[in-house]
Formats: C-alpha cells, structure tokens, sequence
C-alpha cells in the first residue's frame, strides 16, 4: 500500500515520538493543522493496516539490565515451522522471530529467534528452553551472541515523494 | 542513574502496551495503575531523560508502508573491520548494525521505502567493500509477546 501525504505528514511528525503532555494528539495534530479528531481517524487506521503496531514506549534493554543478547538459529522442519515458530514468538524473552530462507551449504537454519538477558548464562538458558520446545523438529542450530552495536537508529522517512 | 522504585517499575510494565486513542490517553493509563495524569507523565519524561526509554511513540512497520526490510550478513576480515563498519554505517538504509561472534560478524537491518531498494543498497555495499552481502529476508513473522519485565 502507497501512504497518502496527510499520514506521510503524521509520520513524520511522530518519528521523534509522542509529546509527553496530557493531550498528545491535540498538540499534534495542532502543529500540523489538521482537527485532534482527524488525526486520530488517521491514526485509528494506521493501525488498522498495521502501518503503526502500536504507540508505546520503547525500552532500553541495556538500561535495565539486560545487556547480552543472542542471536539464536534453528534449522526447522518445513511442515512444522508455522507451528512451532508461533510457539517460539509466544515466549517472553523472545523479542524478534522469524523464518528465513535457508543458504546452503554453511548456512541451513530458517528460524531466528532473538533473546535477551543480563549474563551470558540467561541467554544460554532461554536458548536451551527453545531448544526443548523445538525438540527433534530441530535438526542443528546455533546462537550468535552479540559483541557490539555498531549502529542503531530508528525508522526515517525521506523527505521525497 | 537514581535506582527504578516499584512505581516506577508498574509504569515501564503499562506503558509498554498500546496508548489508548483518546483525548486524555496518559489519564487513563495513569487511573489503571493507581497515579494521576501529571505523576505518569513526570515519571514518563524522567525515564526518557534518563535513557531508560529509548522513545515513546508509534512503532511504524515499514513494510506496511510499501517500504521492505531485510537482514544482511557479512563475513568481515578482522584486519578491516573497522573500515567496512564505517562503510556500512554510512548508508541511511542501514538501520541497526550489530558485531557478532560467528564467522559471519557483522549483522545488519537495511530498510527501505521500496522492495527494490534492498537490492540496491546491498550491492552497493558490495561494490564499496569488495565483500559478499548475504541477504535473509523474512518469509514469514511470527507474532512477538515479548514486553520487558521491569
């Protein structure tokens, strides 16, 4: 779907985030001209094509603790992945999880699943809880622990268009 | 930085679901665990200032917008891995960029307004660097319940 200028407006408005004041959508809306009661319309259907997932806050894990993170692969059979990676989602700790194509010949995993801790041995025991989940429906996997950020930044929207 | 109390822990644990649509959001929010509007937004703005909240807004999904993402990977020889790390950084597309210990060590999320742009970006940074880019993008997203326990 192609987004129309008044959301392309929107969007850029809040890349920053939210104004932390009691009417956030009014200031809003009122820096860019439009009603309160328009822009959240917009935003209600924004939400509804799943252009915003949801507005909220956004943790630093590093912050609070939780400063290793893991980058665990499995390699899934295909006719059980849809169910197991729904599993896999589902846990607490797991912030991101995907399928993803398999390239051989040095890399056959197709599920990633991300996990984040305070130690090296937290992520180790969410990775052999998924490990136990997936059971012999997983035939090898592996987990990438990170060493450092290199970059970090969030969504930006071109000025063109 | 001064120690989270519990109250600020019930306030990282509500603010992380989704901000009500309404005209007095933060109100509402505050009523559900027990402070009022100006204490939430205080304790909100103090955790920002702090770094404990990266940001608070909508999260966008770019691929709802017509626009793609993809994970990359590259095996980076040791001896050059700062250079390629500048390299890479210095595409906008490249949207988080993380060393990892693995031979592929340098894992990467290119986001782009078009499906097209991936492709681009990512030769791009083959042509810059004289290293394969190996591209994972996802077949299928699995739904994450994932909130921090504060």
């Amino acid at each position: 779907m192609t987004l129309g200028t008044t959301d392309r407006e929107i969007i850029r408005a809040l890349q920053g985030g939210l104004p932390l004041v009691p009417a956030p959508y009014k200031a809003v809306a009122e820096t860019l001209g439009l009603s309160e009661a328009r822009l959240v319309q917009r935003l209600a259907a924004m939400k509804e094509t799943g252009v915003i997932r949801r507005i909220a806050a956004a943790p630093n894990h590093y912050r609070l603790g939780m400063i290793e993170n893991g980058m665990t692969v499995w390699d899934v059979e295909d006719d059980r992945i849809a169910e197991l990676g729904a599993q896999i989602g589902a846990l607490s700790f797991v912030t991101h999880c995907y399928e993803r194509p398999r390239a051989p010949p040095d890399w056959p995993f197709n599920l990633f699943a991300m996990v984040h801790g305070s130690d090296k041995n937290e992520i180790a025991a969410k990775r052999a809880e998924i490990r136990t989940i997936l059971g012999a429906a997983s035939r090898a996997d592996d987990m990438l622990v990170s060493t450092r950020i290199l970059k970090k930044t969030g969504l930006r929207l071109g000025q063109k268009r | 930085m001064t120690p989270l109390d519990d109250i600020d822990r019930d306030v990282l644990n509500a603010i992380q679901d989704d901000l009500p649509l309404s005209h007095r959001p933060f109100a509402e929010v505050a009523a559900r665990i027990g402070l009022d509007e100006q204490e939430l937004l205080a304790r909100i703005t103090r955790l920002k200032d702090q770094g404990v909240l990266t940001r608070f807004g909508p999260f966008f999904d770019a691929a709802a917008m017509g626009g793609a993402f993809c994970l990359c990977a590259m095996a980076v020889p040791e001896d050059a891995f700062e250079m390629v790390t500048e390299l890479v950084n210095a595409h906008d597309e490249v949207a988080h960029n993380y060393q990892r210990a693995h031979v592929l060590n340098m894992w990467f999320v290119l986001a782009t307004e078009t499906p097209e742009g991936i492709d681009r970006a990512a030769d791009a940074i083959e042509a810059e660097t004289g290293l394969a880019v190996r591209r994972f993008p996802k077949l299928q997203e699995f739904f994450v319940g994932f909130r921090v326990a504060a």
